[in-house]
Formats: C-alpha cells, structure tokens, sequence
C-alpha cells in the first residue's frame, strides 16, 4: 500500500523546498517541522525494515496481505477521525457505530448491496450529524457528547441483535461480500476501497474550500468566526463525515467477516485516535494531514504483527508497547511544537 | 455611509452607550475617542455585528440595516481590523489572506498557483515582502497586523473599521498603514479609526467624535480642535478650572528629603514602554498619569515582574531585583495591586482571613504547616488598621463590597511588609464613600513610609493624591510635575503636547 499518494495536506506549506529567504527561516525549526510531518513514515519504513530482517515471515505476501486488510478498516475511522481532530474535537463514538455499521450491513445485506451499504451509512451519518449539531449549536464538550453516542450506539446494536444473542450473516456469493472478500491485481477490495478515500479526503482536506474552513476552525475558532468562515456548518460537517467513515468502515468489515459482529469496534475510537496522532495532527487543532493518519494506523498495525510474530512475548505486550509508542509520540510532538512555537 | 443615530446599548448593571449618534461619511476617516469605559468598543460591536443594539436604529447606505452576525456585517462591506490580530496563526499567509474567497479552479478545487500569486501581489502593494506559503505566525506581529489590513481592503469593503491598529506596530509600518488608509480615503471608503496617539488622530483623521461614559461629549472636523480641547473632552474636565483641595480625602505632601527606595531604569518592553524611569521615595505618592494605553499599568506590571522587560533594571533600596520574576520583586518588598481585582486579585470562594494570609502563607508556616495563631493576629489587625468591614474573618470575600474587597487585597500584600505599593486603578468601580476611606487609607500608609506607585484614570484623584506625576505617552516619560505644577492643567497640557519636530494642525 502506498503511503505517498497525495501532498502532505497541512495549512502551512512549510516544508516547500524551493524556499529561499534564509531572513525568516530558521533551520531547527524547519528541520522540527520535517520531523513532524514525516517522523512516523520514516519510523514506519524504519520499523518493517527491521521487521523483514528479524523475521523471514514478516515479508510474505500473505503477512502483507493480512496487514493490509485489517489496516483498511481501522484506517477508514482515522480518515474520518483526521477532520473532526483538526478542527480541534474528538469523535468517542466510532468503536460503536463501526460495530452498528457492521451489524446493519450484514442485516441489510439480505435486500442487496445497497441497502447493506446505504443502511450504516444513514444510520451512523445521522448520529455523526446529530453529534456535531449538539457540539456546534448547544456548544456542548465533544468529549461528552460523543461519549454518549457511544454508550446509545452501543444500546441500539444490543436492542437490534437481542442483547447480542442474534448475529446476522452476509450471503457469501452476494456482490456486498465481494467488497469485502474480493480482490483486483492481488489486492483485496477493501484495501482499494481504503486507499481512494483517502485520495478523495487529501483533496477534499488541502483543496477545497471546506478543508481551509475546516482548517482555521481548529487554529482560532474566533479569528475564523470574524474571516466569515462558517464554524457551526464546518463542525457539523466533520462529525457527520466520522460518522459516515465509521458506519463505512463497519459495514466493509462485515462484508469481509461476512456476518455482523457485535463485539467489534471496544476501543477502536482510541486506537483511530493514537493514529491520526501518531501520524502528526495535533490534538490541539489546526495542524495536521491526511497521508500521516494512514502511516499512523500502518505502523500500529506493523507493531502489532511484529509482537504476535515474537512468539514468545504475550500479546497483552502489544497494548503496553502501542501504549509506549502513543506517549513517546506525543512527548516528540510536543516538543517539536514547542521549538516550533506551535504550542 | 453607515450611521448610527439614538443608539443605546445596556449591559447588565451597566449601560454601556445611551443615545449616541454616530456617522461615518464615505471618503472620510473619522477618529473615535475616548478613554476606559466611555464605550468605545461597545459602539464598534454593534456596528460590526457582533452585539444588536436595544434601542436606536443603525442605516447602511441610506437604508436602515440590522446586522445579526458578524459575518453579514461583513458581507455587506463592514471589514474590522481588530486591536489583536484575529488570523489562524498555522495557515500559511495565503490561507489566512484569502480564506472563504479562494479563487477556484476546475472542479471547484482551490487554484493554489492563482492564490499564492495573488497574496504576493497584494501583500507587496502594502510594502511588505514575505513568502505568502509560510504560516503566518511566523511573520512578526506587525507584519500580521499588515496582512488583517490586506485582507480588510481586498474585501472591497466600503466601510473599514481599525481598532487600534498601530498599538503593536513599528513606525515604518505605521507609514504604510497610514498610506493604505489615505488610499481607502480617494477611493471612496469610510474609514474609522480608533486610536489613542494624539498625533495619530491629528496626521490621518478629518473628523471626531469623543465618547465618554457612553455618550457623545463632540463631534465635528478635527482640524477644528486644538489637542488640549480635546484631551480634556475625554477626560471630562474644564481647563484652567480651579479646584479647591479637600475634594478628595487626600491630604498634603509628604517628606521627600529621604534617598528613593525605588527606582525603575530605562524600563523597554517593545510596542508598549520606551525608555521608563522613575524614582519613588519612602512616604511619598507617585502619580503616573496619562491616558489610556500609554503605558501606565505596564510601568507597573514591568516594575513588579509580571511584564518581561526587553531592557531596564528595578532597583529596590539599593539592590538590583531580577527581572521578569513576580517572586523576585515580592522578595524584594515590591507589591502590586492589580487593575483588574477580579481576575487578578481576590479569591472570592475564600473568607476574607484566607484571603489575606495567602500571599504571607510561606512566612506564616513552619515545615509546610500553617501557624494559626499568627495568621489570626495579622488578620485581625490588618481588618482593624484597614477598617475592613466584614461580618467576621471567616465571611467569604465574594460577599463584601467592591470598596471591602479592595482593602483585603491590601492588607494581602501589607502583611508581606513591602517597602513599595503599586496601586493599579485602586478605587475604580468602588462606591464613593469606600473610595474617599481607600484614598485616606493610601494616604496613612505613604505616613507611614511606604513608597507608593498611584495609577488612576480619575484625574482629581491623582492630582490631589499625588506629590509627583508622571506623564506617560505612548509608552514613554514625557514629563514629570512636582510641587505647585501638580495641577490638571499641567497634567492636560502635557499629554496633549506635541513632539518635538512634529508639527501642531
């Protein structure tokens, strides 16, 4: 999969090499803003490089493959959670409305692709909208408001399959299961799926008007207020759009699990997060790019593959090492922010 | 243009404008004045926007308007440069210049090429040359000021509003800024320009309007009105009105045989002070007079360690105290009674003994605990020596009067036995008769041999609660009274004075 599909998407072109006033230029600063934007792909190439080196099965086609896939769906949740952390927020709710998407998928899935596809995708859109309405107009915490889409989404998917006691399967022969089980040029479907959004949202995110907005929400929400730019309209905007990646992402997941799992999805919120932060967003707002997010979910996905082929180290490891990870990212974050007088 | 006519604005427990008229004509740059409160800013919102009037109408180009955001204000042609920058400081110059009107491409895509081409060339227009790609918080604030300016005049806007826009601003750019606003002038623009630089107002502006405790005091060409009229508009006095001694509790002078126990060297924070010196002796007053924004409150902010000083040195008693360290200069017995007592000062969840011993807490404990007995002592003198009236030590301070909370933070800072007070505004929004008890009280403690450092907007308090004045302008030392000089008149006549060189209307 490649990782350099797009221009780094970030507001400031900081990084523009045919720069030549060395007046207000300085190098450390630049240098800090290089390692920012492209710290977790050279940790990334880093990481399988020794990965391939240490162990003959890392670079096999079917690890790849594997790696690949599950990266896919958890990378479609970042792609999303990308635009609501930019503009400063946070979006709790998509562990949730991936597992709903799925089950929705896999239940709609018996009255053909489009409703299997347009079924999540309305259903979590419209929470995602519901939570960036009340986070915009009643100006309440992202945190909390998401928080409780979380635990409601939660509720419908136990109301819908009977406390979790029905699971709804996906005819293995329907089109719907090819988008999850097929594959073009060796590739798997999803994995395509995954990498156009992702072109799609470095061009919405860096080209259009809605990506500046969404942009100068999250680096002063008033100077953006004051410039005309449209707040209320651009976080609603963000929150339907993690909702929509979500419930997407849930129902590729099915399709390729073909059944509606209900237990997916705990802690898939957190670990969209670490990505998209990770690959260089700044939680605080305003900062932050596309490409970085699918590097971020990558190289969790690579630690994790890593430690599962070390045997001999308990799995429970992969969390305390992704854990690690997540603080030692943060803490260089910060710090290079700090050179850069981001922060 | 845009007018206002019987326009009233209240807040609540304040009514912030009541029946102001207010006109800017096309092709004219009009100066609104006035000092701290008189409304100003209030007017300003409602112009732009951002508050709606409660009673008055407001008429756009001969039609009555009623803006409901900001953004139809400015949709409508009303562009405001604010007194901060009001820019995304991580989107690149172009970004912030052009953001909500990119210039698109195919398929509704931002043409980067175009933009970029653009800010460039509209930046250079203005004089200033930066690479528009950078993130704007990496160009100096002035050159960020002149970037708000690009955007307010590429809007095509008819009416351009600038609050103070030259305060963080290097004279160079001032010239530009000053040559954009005569541009907008040909061009047809109404252009309001809030500033307190008397010589600002006299070089750019053709009319006036003085705002003072939200009402219109004057209007009309400025040519017409020589400086000192106009500072003492707005600072509400009469010239050479004589004024008997004994309207404020204050009493005479004080011994200034004594060597200073404070002195302040060539205080620079750059935009705000230039160049401030000033001595201060045991058991005297010191005024620092001025107008609003010319650097009063950040001579004492400066001097108590709370403003980082690009150069300068305070010296207490002799000794030199550490820079930009609010710690150092308690150490070092300087006290600062901040402006703003609400957010600064008290803690008003605190009962009123809490809240004088928690500056002296440190020197009141032993191995990190808290000797009572001695802080129930100096609390009860304190509220005895300050007359603070209090149910008790124990009623929380957010229950007394304005006038009572005043005093606590006082006695705060007297029971760390500071050889100098800085008094930032002590008896504004405080009733009258607590006002006259504070003034007594400033008085007793100079008595006592304190050093006193008195800012207030409240000219008659200064004067009379004053041995010496300081007039500040523009951040810089323009002259100092003592003795019988130590009228309003002087006060007036020396901030209204122009600069040497400069060139009276």
């Amino acid at each position: 999969m490649t990782t350099q599909t797009e221009e780094a998407g970030m507001p400031a072109d900081t990084a523009s090499p045919k720069d030549d006033d060395p007046g207000r230029t300085n190098r450390s600063e630049r240098l800090s803003a290089l390692a920012q934007q492209h710290g977790a792909l050279v940790t990334l190439v880093i990481a399988m490089a020794v990965a391939s080196l240490s162990f003959d099965t890392f670079l096999t086609g079917d690890n790849l493959e594997n790696m690949a896939l599950s990266s896919a769906f958890l990378a479609v949740v970042a792609l999303g959670m990308t635009f609501v952390i930019i503009t400063g927020g946070i979006d709790l709710s998509v562990g949730s409305l991936f597992a709903l998407g799925g089950v929705l998928a896999a239940w709609g899935s018996q009255y053909g692709t489009v409703v299997a596809l347009l079924l999540p995708l309305a259903v979590c859109g419209l929470i995602g909208l519901v939570n960036g309405v009340l986070i915009a107009h009643v100006r309440l915490a992202p945190f909390i408001v998401t928080l409780a889409a979380m635990l409601g989404a939660r509720g419908i998917l136990l109301a819908i399959t009977d406390e979790g006691s029905k699971t709804y399967l996906v005819d293995k022969d329907s089109f719907f299961a090819t988008l999850g089980q097929g594959s073009l040029l060796g590739i798997g479907v999803p994995v395509w799926i995954t990498v156009a959004l992702f072109v799609l949202g470095a061009v919405v995110l860096r080209g259009t008007r809605f990506g500046q907005y969404v942009y100068a929400v999250g680096g002063n929400e008033d100077a953006g207020a004051l410039m005309g730019a449209p707040v209320a309209r651009t976080k609603i905007s963000v929150y339907t759009l993690s909702g929509l990646c979500a419930g997407l992402a849930g129902a590729l997941n099915a399709a390729w699990l073909v059944s509606g799992v209900t237990i997916l999805g705990s802690g898939m919120e957190l670990e969209a997060i670490s990505a998209v932060v990770i690959g260089g967003t700044l939680l605080s707002g305003g900062f932050g790019f596309i490409s970085g997010s699918l590097v971020g979910v990558l190289l969790l996905k690579v630690i994790q593959n890593v430690i599962n082929q070390i045997g001999s180290l308990d799995s429970a490891y992969q969390q305390v090492v992704s854990g690690a990870f997540l603080a030692v990212v943060v803490v260089a974050q910060t710090w290079l922010g700090r050179r850069r007088r981001v922060l | 243009m845009l007018s206002v006519s019987h326009l009233s604005k209240t807040f609540p427990g304040v009514r912030a404008l009541s029946d102001v008229d207010f006109t800017a004509r096309a092709g004219e740059v009009h100066a609104l004045v006035g000092e701290n409160g008189a409304g100003k800013s209030t007017l300003i919102k409602v112009l732009t926007g951002v508050y709606r009037p409660d009673a008055g109408e407001l008429t756009y180009d001969g039609e009555p308007v009623r803006f409901g955001t900001p953004l139809q204000a400015q949709q409508a042609g009303i562009s405001t440069i604010y007194q901060e920058v009001n820019l995304v400081p991580l989107m690149s110059v172009a970004r912030n210049l052009f953001l909500g009107r990119e210039p698109l491409g195919r398929l509704g895509l931002i043409d980067f090429r175009r933009m970029h081409r653009e800010a460039d060339e509209a930046l250079r227009g203005l004089g200033i040359r930066v690479d528009v790609r950078r993130p704007l918080r990496e160009l100096g604030v002035g050159a960020q000021q002149m970037v708000a300016l690009a955007r307010a005049v590429a809007v095509d806007a008819r009416v351009v509003i600038m609050d103070e826009p030259t305060s963080s601003l290097e004279p160079r750019e001032v010239k530009t800024l000053f040559g954009v606003i005569r541009m907008l002038r040909e061009r047809g623009v109404a252009v309001v320009y809030v500033s307190h630089r008397m010589d600002e107002l006299y070089e750019i502006c053709d009319t006036v309007t003085v705002l003072r405790d939200g009402r219109v005091v004057h209007t009309g060409p400025l040519a017409e009105l020589d400086r000192l009229r106009l500072v003492a508009m707005m600072l509400g006095r009469e010239i050479g009105e004589v004024r008997e001694e004994g309207m404020t509790k204050f009493t005479g002078s004080h011994d200034t045989e004594a060597e200073p126990v404070l002195r302040a060297e060539g205080l620079t924070v750059s935009h705000r002070l230039r160049d401030v010196s000033l001595e201060v002796r045991p058991g005297e007053v010191v005024g620092l007079g001025g107008l609003l924004g010319s650097g009063r409150s950040e001579t004492a902010k400066a001097i108590a360690g709370a403003l980082p000083t690009d150069a300068g040195r305070v010296v207490v008693a002799g000794v030199p105290v550490r820079a930009g360290s609010t710690a150092a200069a308690i150490r070092a017995g300087i006290s600062l009674l901040p402006e703003d007592r609400k957010a600064e000062g008290i803690v008003p969840g605190l009962s009123v003994r809490e809240n004088i011993a928690l500056a002296a807490l440190p020197a009141l404990s032993r191995f990190g605990l808290v000797d009572d007995t001695r802080i129930d002592a100096i609390v009860e003198t304190f509220m005895k020596r300050l007359r603070i009236k209090a149910a008790g030590p124990h009623q929380k301070v957010g229950e007394l009067s304005g006038g009572n909370q005043q005093k606590v933070l006082l006695a705060r800072w007297l029971a760390l036995h500071p050889k100098v007070l800085l008094l930032d505004e002590p008896t504004r929004g405080i009733d009258v008769g607590a006002k006259a008890e504070v003034q007594a009280l400033i008085d007793e403690l100079a008595d006592d041999g304190l050093a006193v450092l008195l800012i207030s907007s409240d000219t008659e308090e200064l004067i009379e609660g004053s041995d010496r004045v300081v007039v500040l302008k523009d951040g810089a030392v323009v002259r100092e009274l003592t003795g019988d000089a130590v009228t309003e008149d002087a006060l007036m006549r020396a901030i209204a004075a122009v600069p040497a060189g400069g060139s009276d209307d």
